[in-house]
């Protein structure tokens, strides 16, 4: 019985009598998946400019000159560790744990870093052996490629300090949850582009 | 040492940037600043800075975004059109040795801002606009999904606006042309500002367009009134859901191959360069894979609302709802693999150029089928030439020659001799115009009662109509025999006499929709003297078929009283034939999300980013990225973002209506 | 009605009988051929884009409101046989459309050797083809002629019923070669070769331009291409085999500066390498040829040892090159001299002569084409042609 009409029975239903709710935050999730869908294909782009570049050494250093596998599977370990630990964050969020949380929070953190601090070494040393990114195109797609990854992982860096500042002073209320959701889906969603540059830019590239 | 400081403060921003040495640009520059001046004088003499910043700015509210881009769309028009008269009348008169009024620094200017100001700052708002007003009223929602977000896209694309804009008095625009290729917009052969105003102001806009088609897609796949399935949208929303799924899987690729071409000009990487193994070619490709979809992002809509318009002034049941709906995804996909029909010339071989060829060709048949879809909806019904319908047909009549000419460019080896000609000009021109810009017309003319209460006024509406459709024809038939002339695009001088008839009647033509565009605006001004008169206050002033035509003129904050249930696709078609009547008692309070200033704030710092970065003033740069993300931030800290609106106040407002609608009968 | 429209054709007759339709009457067999495929595409979809455009105005004139006779059926929205002819109608169209793309696209691949000179007479082994190498230059126009070793600026010339054979690069931006009266356009990139391949059937001159916008000299890229007889055509080489000027690496350098509108000019002898020297951007002594530098990439660079290989640019064609964060203008040094680099450009090329034999007369073979002679057995086995194939569609 919805609708105001004076003989009940077969009038059809027009409108909803209560207040039709869209659940706070309701699109949130499916937004935040369409968002990183298109930075999927921003990355998609830089992988194709690395495909069609990446063999332009003009006559400089080609990958096998420059990598150095152990490091980068010290830093690929970092990095996939870290999204086993922001997976505990999130399992401690859901039983309402804040300080497990955000100690979880905290140890995903400090692998981020970690990773940047080897992967800026590693540019450093590039850099200081003339291999710039103005050196070939080759290293022009390699180091935007390897860097908006890491641009990424930086600003995931400064959200989860926002984050764990929000849940510290609000707690774990549903905003907060929701927020620890969509950084964890960005989290994870940069641990399977670093396995794409992982494996096409650092294994291929050796076999080059 | 004063020197350094200068050029730490202003970057390469010195007096001789301001273009005070081109007359044309200095007299444009004192027309608008007064122009300006006066609006702001006007502003603040009626005291309406308040209600502007409270009430639009700030607003949050679906309806006013959609009004605010419209009026971006409205204002970009003129300036983008003026660009084309320039252009018109240089052609026309550079023949016989003279050099027509314009320099080729200025000329060149001239086109590319054209182009870059239509596609990006005058179809784009008008069709973000129109979807953002009428998408979440079709599908029986309060709002968009993601409300902030909203604002902020648009004042997004207010800031690409502005740079470009300002580009206009502060130094030059690009000289390379709207997709600007390199290596002739890299930093060897363009090392001035020009360029860097085009990257950055598409990339602010772009920003804002791609968090606009995420909202949107977010909007009608959630927020769809219980009983709406996706087989019961109106064509409209699916037509727009499509785009903004177009919209999101493009814009990311401008935004990467823009980035690209930054770098390039920033820090000299080698994407794009002829040295150190850098490639120009896959730019064209790059951008074509985002230029391509861009096309149908445009038309799509508007397919939508030729649907809307004439299955409504046929008051008539849209023939084939299905295959239109399958059409529009037929195309949607489709028009991701045809991008190198843009550039067959670049020698990529045979098969790949047939290819390519063949797949526009294809798209063609779901496109054809939509014209014959609207025919059988005109087919035995009842057709009322309104201003919206009279739009409907000539769009029909003009936009099948521009779809016959571009399917014949579709042919490689006739594309050899057409690329780049006046007639690949006159193709385009003629499906943007002929569809585009005439469904925004008939767009405009059929929501406008529903935006703002009173209908348009139709006599100089006609005007506006003839004067468009008539110059339309004589601005782009001399271009299609000029291309056959075998003339190239962005030409400044010409020294054969004989085409100079041809660009004398273009220039005509461009007179009459100057015309037209005049009509126009006084069609909005005479409308809104003569409200009174135009008023409708049944909120269905066409007998329309869809949910927007249940509620009042202009729709309430909440839109809807109570949300709706839907039962057929024609949903308000179907009330309206099962005696609907409104309901007057039973109001709930609604949740609604409050205004917020943070949208304008946040855009204007990416101005002054951009801005920064364009005239390498780097602490701008650095200052306002911080800011920016520090006011992002801060505003992730408010988790008040929304209010009830009272029980009582939807009675009151609902009442109001009531009295309306009794006192007419 | 109809007195009206025709009032209204006729000065548009008149207009039109007074001007150039060039592209649709062109002088050379490619764009010819180029041509008839526009307009046999044209009357095809004119099958559909007709009776659509005259049951638009048919349906709204017949269903108008005021209208008292016309049937009216609300809810009348869908008809299964109608949706079968508006998918089945443009569908075929485009089949059709499609096959003939297919065809035309293969057949009138710029990079194919022509086989006919126009209909009815084939290339033979006496049509020795007249190679012109094609240089984009900002802004204006470089041909060489390698076969008779002179050069021109601005001026192009062939004899008629000749195959002319065209490499087209550019110095340093993107434009567009483009003869309408010959045949259909092709991009001219830098450190990219494209190749044409057309011949000009009826004597006279021309005009050839860029037809992709290059800056600011591009309204002055044109050039005049004459359609000679053969003795035409030798007393023009001769009359630039004696002229002053010649063209060597330094006078190419003083050539390529930016200039605008220029006027014809002549070289009566060029450097033999000079071309692939442009194409691989290695004209400036000591910087590395792209071709040089590929090859070294493909063996996978040079290693650490290359990366300071970079020499300062002393001389560059426009204002500034370099970003504002980026190192100096500079160039990839040359490893080899000059000479030994124009070798290897030479040897280069004699293997691309390899891959695209002088003169290819097999049959083009693909899906649906016919080779000559096949299908008809007639005596001239004329040679595959859109004519021929446009009737057999």
């Amino acid at each position: 019985m919805a609708s105001t009409a004076t003989t009940a029975g077969a009038e059809p239903v027009f409108h909803l009598e209560e207040e039709h709710a869209h659940a706070e935050g309701g699109s949130t999730m499916l937004g935040f998946w369409l968002y990183l869908m298109s930075d999927c294909l921003v990355f998609a782009m830089l992988f194709a400019a690395y495909g069609v570049l990446g063999g332009n050494y003009a006559a400089g250093p080609a990958p096998k000159d420059l990598f150095d596998l152990g490091l980068v599977a010290v830093n690929t370990t970092l990095l996939l560790l870290s999204s086993i630990t922001y997976g505990f964050a999130m399992l401690t969020m859901d039983k309402g744990r804040v300080a497990a949380t955000q100690a979880w929070l905290a140890v995903t953190m400090l692998f981020g870093l970690g990773f940047l601090s080897i992967e800026l070494n590693e540019f450093a040393h590039m850099i200081r052996e003339g291999a710039t990114p103005q050196r070939s195109a080759f290293l022009s797609s390699f180091f935007t490629l390897v860097g908006t990854h890491g641009l990424h992982v930086t600003f995931g860096i400064v959200w989860m300090v926002t984050l764990m500042m929000q849940v510290a002073r609000y707690g774990l209320v549903e905003a907060n949850r929701r927020r620890l959701m969509c950084l964890s889906m960005f989290w994870h969603f940069l641990d399977v582009v670093w396995i794409g540059v992982f494996t096409f830019v650092y294994l291929m590239g050796m076999l080059r | 040492m004063p020197e350094t400081l200068t050029k730490f403060i202003f970057g390469r921003l010195t007096l001789e940037s301001l273009p005070l040495h081109e007359p044309i640009v200095v007299g444009t520059f004192i027309v608008v600043a007064l122009g300006g001046l006066a609006v702001l004088g006007a502003i603040t003499y009626f005291r309406l800075w308040t209600y502007l910043w409270r009430e639009w700015f700030t607003s949050v509210d679906h309806k006013k975004i959609g009004v605010m881009y419209m009026a971006l769309g409205l204002v970009m028009l003129l300036r983008g059109f003026s660009d084309a008269i320039m252009m018109r009348l240089q052609q026309a008169i550079a023949f016989n040795g003279s050099e027509g009024y314009l320099n080729a620094h200025h000329y060149d200017q001239i086109f590319t801002a054209h182009g870059v100001i239509m596609i990006f700052f005058v179809a784009m708002p008008f069709v973000t606009g129109l979807m953002n007003f009428v998408v979440p009223l079709q599908i029986g929602a309060r709002d968009v999904s993601f409300p902030f977000l909203n604002n902020f896209s648009f004042w997004m694309t207010v800031g690409g606006a502005i740079l470009v804009m300002a580009s206009l008095f502060v130094g030059e625009f690009a000289r390379t042309g709207w997709l600007a290729y390199p290596p002739l917009s890299g930093i060897g052969y363009s090392p001035d500002v020009g360029v860097d105003y085009y990257i950055w102001a598409l990339q602010v806009a772009g920003v804002g367009t791609t968090l606009s088609g995420i909202n949107l897609i977010c909007t009608i796949i959630k927020m769809r009134a219980p009983g709406m399935t996706m087989m019961r949208m109106p064509v409209f929303t699916w037509t727009s859901l499509c785009t903004n799924v177009l919209i999101v899987a493009s814009f990311p690729v401008l935004t990467a191959v823009l980035t690209l071409l930054a770098l390039d000009r920033y820090v000299g990487t080698n994407f794009f360069t002829n040295d150190f193994g850098g490639n120009p070619m896959m730019y064209v490709n790059l951008i074509w894979i985002w230029g391509h979809p861009e096309v149908y992002i445009l038309i799509l809509p508007l397919f939508g609302v030729f649907s809307e318009v004439t299955s409504t002034f046929s008051g008539k049941r849209l023939f084939g709802y299905t295959s239109m709906v399958y059409a529009t995804i037929v195309i949607t996909i489709l028009s991701y693999l045809v991008w190198l029909h843009h550039f067959f010339t670049m020698g990529s071989g045979a098969s790949v150029n047939s290819f390519f060829g063949i797949t526009t060709m294809i798209i063609s048949i779901p496109t054809g089928a939509k014209m014959f879809n609207w025919l059988f909806t005109m087919y035995r019904g009842r057709i009322r030439f309104e201003l919206p319908m009279m739009w409907t047909v000539a769009f029909m009549l003009t936009f099948v020659v521009g779809g016959m000419t571009g399917v014949l460019l579709a042919v490689p080896p006739a594309d050899f001799v057409l690329h780049n000609s006046l007639f690949l000009i006159a193709h385009f021109h003629n499906v943007i115009i002929g569809g585009v810009l005439f469904g925004l017309f008939a767009g405009i003319a059929y929501w406008w009662p529903k935006a703002f209460g009173f209908k348009l006024d139709p006599f100089w509406g006609k005007v506006s109509f003839w004067c468009w459709v008539v110059g339309f024809w004589f601005a782009f038939m001399p271009l299609y025999i000029l291309g056959l002339m075998g003339v190239t695009r962005r030409m400044r001088v010409f020294d054969d006499p004989s085409l100079q008839i041809w660009f004398v009647i273009a220039a005509f033509g461009a007179v009459l929709i100057a015309c037209g565009i005049a009509a126009f605006l006084v069609q909005i001004f005479v409308s809104i003297r003569k409200r009174a008169e135009l008023v409708d206050v049944t909120g269905d002033p066409w007998d329309g078929r869809t949910l927007e035509w249940s509620t009042s003129s202009p729709p309430p904050a909440y839109n809807f009283a109570f949300t709706p249930v839907i039962r057929d696709n024609d949903a308000w078609w179907d009330m309206k034939k099962a005696g609907y009547r409104r309901p007057l008692s039973g109001f709930k309070p609604i949740h609604m999300p409050s205004n917020t200033g943070t949208g304008v704030i946040l855009a204007a710092f990416s101005v002054a980013l951009g801005f920064g970065l364009i005239w390498y003033m780097w602490w701008l740069a650095a200052l306002s990225f911080v800011c920016l993300i520090a006011t992002a931030i801060g505003h992730t800290f408010n988790y008040h973002r929304d209010f009830d609106i009272p029980a009582a106040e939807v009675a009151q407002t609902e009442e109001t209506r009531t009295t309306l609608l009794a006192a007419q009968g | 009605m109809k007195r009206s429209g025709a009032l209204l054709l006729f000065p548009l007759a008149v207009l039109l009988s007074g001007c150039d339709l060039v592209v649709l009457a062109p002088a050379g067999d490619v764009a010819v051929q180029q041509r008839d495929l526009l307009v046999v595409s044209t009357l095809l979809m004119l099958l559909i884009i007709v009776p659509v455009m005259a049951l638009t105005v048919l349906f709204a004139w017949r269903y108008r409101q005021s209208s008292t006779t016309a049937t009216y059926a609300p809810d009348w929205d869908h008809s299964t046989k109608l949706e079968l002819v508006i998918w089945a109608a443009p569908l075929l169209v485009i089949i059709c459309l499609g096959a003939l793309t297919w065809l035309g696209t293969h057949l009138l691949d710029p990079y194919r050797r022509i086989d006919r000179i126009e209909p009815g007479q084939p290339v033979t082994q006496l049509h020795k083809p007249l190679r012109v190498q094609v240089v984009a230059l900002d802004w204006k126009w470089l041909f060489i002629y390698p076969d008779y070793g002179i050069a021109s600026v601005n001026e192009l010339a062939a004899p008629v019923n000749q195959p002319i054979d065209f490499r087209i690069t550019s110095s340093t931006v993107m434009n567009s070669f483009y003869i309408p009266a010959l045949a259909g356009q092709i991009y001219a990139m830098p450190a990219m070769e494209t190749k044409l391949h057309a011949v000009i059937n009826r004597p006279g001159t021309y005009t050839g331009f860029s037809a992709n916008y290059s800056g600011a000299g591009f309204s002055g890229m044109r050039f005049a291409f004459h359609g000679f007889s053969d003795q035409a055509f030798d007393q023009w080489v001769a009359q630039i085999k004696g002229a002053q000027a010649t063209l060597s690496r330094d006078s190419y350098l003083q050539l390529e500066r930016p200039s605008e509108n220029e006027p014809v000019r002549h070289f009566a002898s060029v450097d033999p390498d000079l071309y692939g020297a442009i194409l691989n951007l290695c004209v400036e002594r000591g910087k590395m040829c792209m071709n040089e530098m590929m090859s070294i990439d493909a063996r996978g660079g040079l290693g650490l040892a290359g990366v300071r290989n970079t020499l300062p640019l002393q001389y560059d064609k426009l204002a500034r090159r370099g970003a504002v964060f980026g190192n100096d203008p500079s160039y990839v040094a040359s490893i080899c001299t000059a000479e030994e680099a124009a070798a290897a450009s030479r040897a280069a090329s004699d293997a691309d002569a390899k891959y695209w034999p002088a003169r290819d007369l097999s049959p083009l073979r693909g899906a649906g084409l016919l080779g000559p002679g096949t299908g008809s057995r007639r005596a001239d086995a004329e040679t595959p042609s859109l004519g021929l194939l446009r009737f057999e569609l």
